[in-house]
């Protein structure tokens, strides 16, 4: 069922030129989205009146400086942290929870150190209390693409960093989540490494048609990988502005020596630094009101 | 040293990050008898054995040319050959009576300790009010209780089992709540990331995480067991091999003493070992 909606998108992706493709239907919807943390020293305001919506197969990247609460507004999309105002809906059901179609890919991979790579997989199996039977033949395929056939029974410990993250990619689309929230997850990775991930998440992604909500601190990343970006604010994170990205697909790694991409890493910058885009280009579409 | 800093590969930023990564999970290195060294090669296991022979083959040697006399130190020989003959008549009831005080009260000892860290951890201010009393429990020998559980229970087995869970319990109770506190946010938020229960995460996540100080506390508690089941033996009662310490002694037939002796080391190594190789197959992801 979930596949369904997603093959739609699909058909639309792999156009050579998609330029401004129509907007699919909105998969995910931020709604008003306030967040204060209560710490020691007082209460931290990490979100402040967010909207966003993220339509069906998209790829959305989050950037901002650090502290603006873009992790906040992902971990509240997962369901894992509770708002203080406002809403955040998948197919117009409010997350209220962890959901399981929801899939969180986390900084650092995040694998279990006692379990190897293979066991690892098979954690959201175990939780979930699936059997992993009639999935087997899928994460076998997915093990194979990201290039980790063969090393199924070693630790966590004895696989390089690149490796491990790909383990997670792994684990997470094991049970075919619709949507996948990534919360910087090459942030610890080498330039060679993030590289060769950010290829392998496009391939992914063009190949799945999920939806995909990545949080970073990198702008090349972001633009390489998004059909848009969304920058936020210095704390409280507010939304700055949504840039649209219409590079063709599959996009290269010589894209991002190109005076065009250059530019637009200038622009996002920019905006980052200043926290509202002083460009002439007309408001992004897709921005809830308010 | 020098050398082996010039052999290293100057990678000290990152190994210092990797350091710190493994500092917020490597607590049970602490104690060196969880990570002691080995001979690694057959050529330092043959340099161990020497030494061992060296050291009985000098003592059997010095006890010849300077004629000390047997009550004050046997031949090793005489030893082994008491070791070797008694073993099965004379020794191995009361083996059988201390390892079976040990089980027993090590068993229930770690049973309880292990449960009650898994659930105090869970409440802070519960652990605070209870964690200076269980100091208290490590920190006091009970072997001093023995006297009084003798005289209330006879002399028995019971007081020394109770002395043996008394002094191991607390000390598995508080290398396991060390365990257990080590809480990794980002993993419990993985599997809540599934939707997991309390429950699952307690399971999944807290306990393997746990593991390797439970083995610890495991193994530090079984060590404490023993020495406390020698100690109550010899405090009073008719068997166990605390009380044959007092017997041999007091009838000065030193080979047979130091036989006994030779049996504990062997007693008190088997349990080391054996949590070795558990903590080498349940924990050995920490290495």
């Amino acid at each position: 069922m979930i596949h369904s909606q997603a093959g739609v998108v699909d058909s639309s992706r792999h156009a050579p030129e998609p330029g401004r493709r129509p907007l699919p239907s909105v998969k995910m919807t931020v709604d008003h989205a306030t967040k204060a943390y209560k710490t020691a020293s007082g209460a931290v305001h990490a979100l402040d009146d967010l909207s966003l919506e993220i339509g069906d197969g998209e790829f959305v990247c989050i950037v901002g400086p650090s502290g603006c609460g873009k992790s906040t507004l992902l971990w509240a999309m997962s369901g894992l942290h509770d708002l203080t105002r406002g809403s955040v809906s998948l197919d117009n059901v409010p997350v209220t929870g962890p959901r399981s179609e929801i899939g969180m890919i986390f900084q650092d991979a995040n694998l279990l150190p006692w379990r190897n790579l293979w066991q690892n997989i098979h954690f959201p199996f175990e939780i979930k209390r699936i059997n992993p039977k009639p999935y087997a033949g899928r994460v076998r395929e997915l093990i194979a693409e990201v290039g980790l056939t063969g090393f199924e029974t070693k630790m966590p410990r004895e696989l390089s960093g690149g490796m491990q993250q790909r383990a997670s990619i792994v684990r997470c689309l094991s049970y075919d989540p619709a949507v996948i929230l990534m919360d910087e997850p090459f942030g610890a990775l080498d330039a060679f490494t993030r590289d060769e991930m950010n290829l392998l998440i496009q391939k992914i992604w063009m190949e799945t048609g999920k939806t995909i909500i990545f949080v970073t601190h990198n702008v090349s990343e972001a633009i390489f990988l998004a059909d848009r970006v969304v920058v936020l604010t210095p704390r409280p994170g507010r939304l700055a502005h949504i840039f649209p990205i219409n590079l063709p697909r599959p996009r290269t790694i010589e894209m991002t020596f190109t005076p065009e991409f250059i530019a637009r890493v200038i622009e996002i910058k920019t905006t980052i630094e200043t926290g509202r885009f002083a460009g002439a280009e007309p408001p992004a579409p897709a921005v809830a009101p308010g | 040293m020098a050398s082996e800093l010039r052999e290293t590969i100057p990678t000290f930023g990152q190994k210092q990050a990797a350091d710190e990564r493994a500092g917020q999970v490597d607590l049970a290195n602490w104690s060196a008898l969880s990570n002691a060294s080995f001979a690694k090669s057959w050529a330092e296991a043959a340099v161990i054995a020497l030494v061992a022979v060296i050291i009985v083959g000098g003592a059997e040697l010095a006890v010849i040319l300077f004629d000390i006399k047997p009550y004050i130190f046997p031949r090793p020989s005489a030893i082994a050959t008491a070791l070797v003959t008694n073993f099965p008549t004379l020794f191995w009831p009361h083996v059988q009576v201390t390892l079976y005080e040990l089980f027993v009260g090590f068993g229930i000892g770690a049973a309880v300790g292990l449960m009650l860290a898994a659930v105090i951890t869970q409440f802070p201010f519960v652990e605070k009010v209870i964690t200076p009393y269980i100091l208290l429990l490590v920190t006091t020998p009970m072997i001093a209780l023995v006297p009084l559980l003798i005289l209330n229970l006879g002399f028995t087995s019971t007081p020394r089992i109770i002395a043996v869970a008394l002094a191991s319990g607390p000390m598995v109770m508080i290398n396991s709540a060390t365990g257990f506190r080590r809480t990794d946010l980002a993993k419990i938020a993985l599997a809540r990331s599934y939707g997991a229960s309390t429950f699952q995460i307690f399971m999944k996540v807290r306990f393997p995480l746990a593991l390797p100080m439970i083995i610890v506390g495991l193994m530090v508690g079984a060590i404490f067991g023993l020495l406390t089941a020698v100690g109550a033996e010899m405090v009073g009662g008719k068997d166990g091999l605390g009380n044959q310490l007092m017997f041999w002694s007091s009838m000065v037939r030193m080979e047979n003493f130091y036989a006994i002796i030779a049996l504990l080391a062997i007693i008190g190594v088997s349990i080391y070992i054996a949590f070795y190789w558990i903590g080498k197959k349940w924990a050995s992801w920490q290495a």
